[in-house]
């Protein structure tokens, strides 16, 4: 096969689900973020407790271990999920802890100020928050949940080891088929930069977009 | 479910693939290290093209995954008479992904020095070399410790990968403990202990560090 054909079998088998456990997993870590980020400066210290433990878990292990241990150990209770299932679950809990940790500095970086103005305006507490402060954090989280995205993304590469048939696992097929080693994986490199490069350029201009006028 | 004879039989085994997981995290930081260091003086250089050409390798090696980058350096490099070991490749390909990070953390560390002190180096007649070593780089590099530290502890954590190219580190024995046993749950289950029980004072210690590094710039 040619170089180019390389490529177009390789998005044609595997593109879809490379993007599909991104999106999926981007959206699972963001929400989990924001509630293990907001959990976290909650008065009740149990709570933040929790997800602290949470956190400290999904930092302080490798996204690969955990991975295997959803897709391998969690049948053994059990609990059998497809591959598609555990990479997104895997995914989405290991960057939803980094993304937690961005959401609690986020809030925290809004100025007292806000805080005190919206009590003075007799704000409730969830007007306060999603009025006042989220909006403001939420531009101060940007570079680095468009940083996140991208690791994000790259890290879906992980997936092939359990046998979900993303990108990477197609070009081990492919491989295994053809034997063109050298043109198969350099297409892959190319594939994932195409992608991962205008996603890089999108955020910065998403960043610059939002920010215009207001710092 | 959880057998604790069995938890205890299998550890030492995979306790003891941890010194390949260790080794690997040291030897691929220090040429990280040193990599991240040659691309930012690169990028800084004052010819255009070097510059530049430095500047596009660095963006494409953050901009693709670590895994498919090891498969490269694993599958690729031999098609080309240059067979390497698993330890080596791994290493290479992780020293090669951090670099592009670490030359991102040194630029800002770099970039924070004042521009007065550039001057001083010219005032004093120091060369390019003196500049560097006695000037910019004992005052760029102590504020961004901190963020170094992090990126070892991150690099620690991304050693699993290289099972993926057939090193033995400690995932890799856990697994061929469980497909010769049929359990992964313990041995599975103990490599996600043993990254938590060593990764996390390492984190705890650098939020020590980021304290009096902040206090004292």
């Amino acid at each position: 096969m040619s170089f180019w054909e390389l490529i177009v079998s390789l998005l044609g088998q595997g593109l879809v689900i490379t993007l599909l456990t991104t999106v999926l997993a981007a959206i699972l870590a963001l929400v989990l973020g924001f509630i293990g980020g907001l959990m976290r400066l909650s008065k009740n210290k149990f709570i933040r407790f929790i997800v602290a433990i949470y956190v400290e878990v999904f930092r302080g292990t490798s996204l690969l271990v955990q991975l295997f241990w959803i897709y391998f150990v969690l049948p053994m209770f059990g609990l059998r999920m497809s591959a598609l299932t555990a990479a997104v679950l895997a995914i989405g809990l290991n960057y939803g802890a980094y993304t937690s940790e961005v959401v609690r500095s986020g809030i925290q970086s809004v100025d007292e100020g806000q805080t005190e103005a919206s009590i003075a305006l007799n704000f409730t507490r969830v007007q306060r928050m999603r009025r006042i402060i989220i909006p403001q954090a939420f531009i101060m989280m940007l570079p680095n949940l468009g940083n996140q995205l991208i690791e994000l993304f790259k890290s879906t590469s992980l997936v092939a080891l359990i046998t979900l048939t993303d990108l990477t696992y197609q070009a081990n097929v492919l491989n295994a088929t053809t034997l063109q080693t050298t043109q198969i994986f350099t297409a892959l490199l190319v594939i994932y930069f195409v992608i991962a490069w205008p996603m890089t350029k999108g955020m910065k201009m998403l960043e610059r977009k939002m920010t215009e006028g207001r710092m | 479910m959880w057998d604790w004879n069995y938890a205890f039989e299998v550890l030492p085994d995979i306790a003891s693939a941890l010194w390949v997981t260790i080794s690997a995290t040291l030897v691929g930081f220090v040429l990280a290290l040193v990599v991240g260091l040659i691309w930012t003086l690169l990028i800084r250089s004052n010819n255009k093209i070097i510059s530049n050409v430095a500047d596009g390798i660095v963006k494409f090696i953050r901009n693709t995954p670590l895994l498919v980058q090891l498969y490269f350096i694993f599958y690729v490099f031999p098609q080309f008479g240059l067979s390497l070991e698993p330890f080596t490749a791994g290493v290479i390909g992780l020293g090669l992904h951090y670099s592009t990070y670490l030359s991102e953390v040194y630029r800002s560390g770099i970039e924070s020095v004042g521009p007065g002190q550039w001057e001083v180096a010219t005032a004093l007649n120091f060369d390019t070399r003196k500049t560097w070593t006695r000037i910019i780089l004992p005052q760029a590099i102590p504020p961004v410790l901190p963020v170094i530290g992090n990126y070892f502890i991150t690099m620690f954590k991304e050693t699993p990968l290289l099972s993926a190219i057939t090193l033995v580190e400690i995932l890799q024995t856990a697994q061929n403990i469980g497909a010769s046993t049929f359990r992964y749950t313990e041995p599975l289950t103990i490599v996600g202990v043993l990254f938590l029980l060593l990764s996390y004072p390492a984190s705890v210690a650098l939020r020590q560090l980021e304290i009096r590094v902040t206090e004292r710039y």
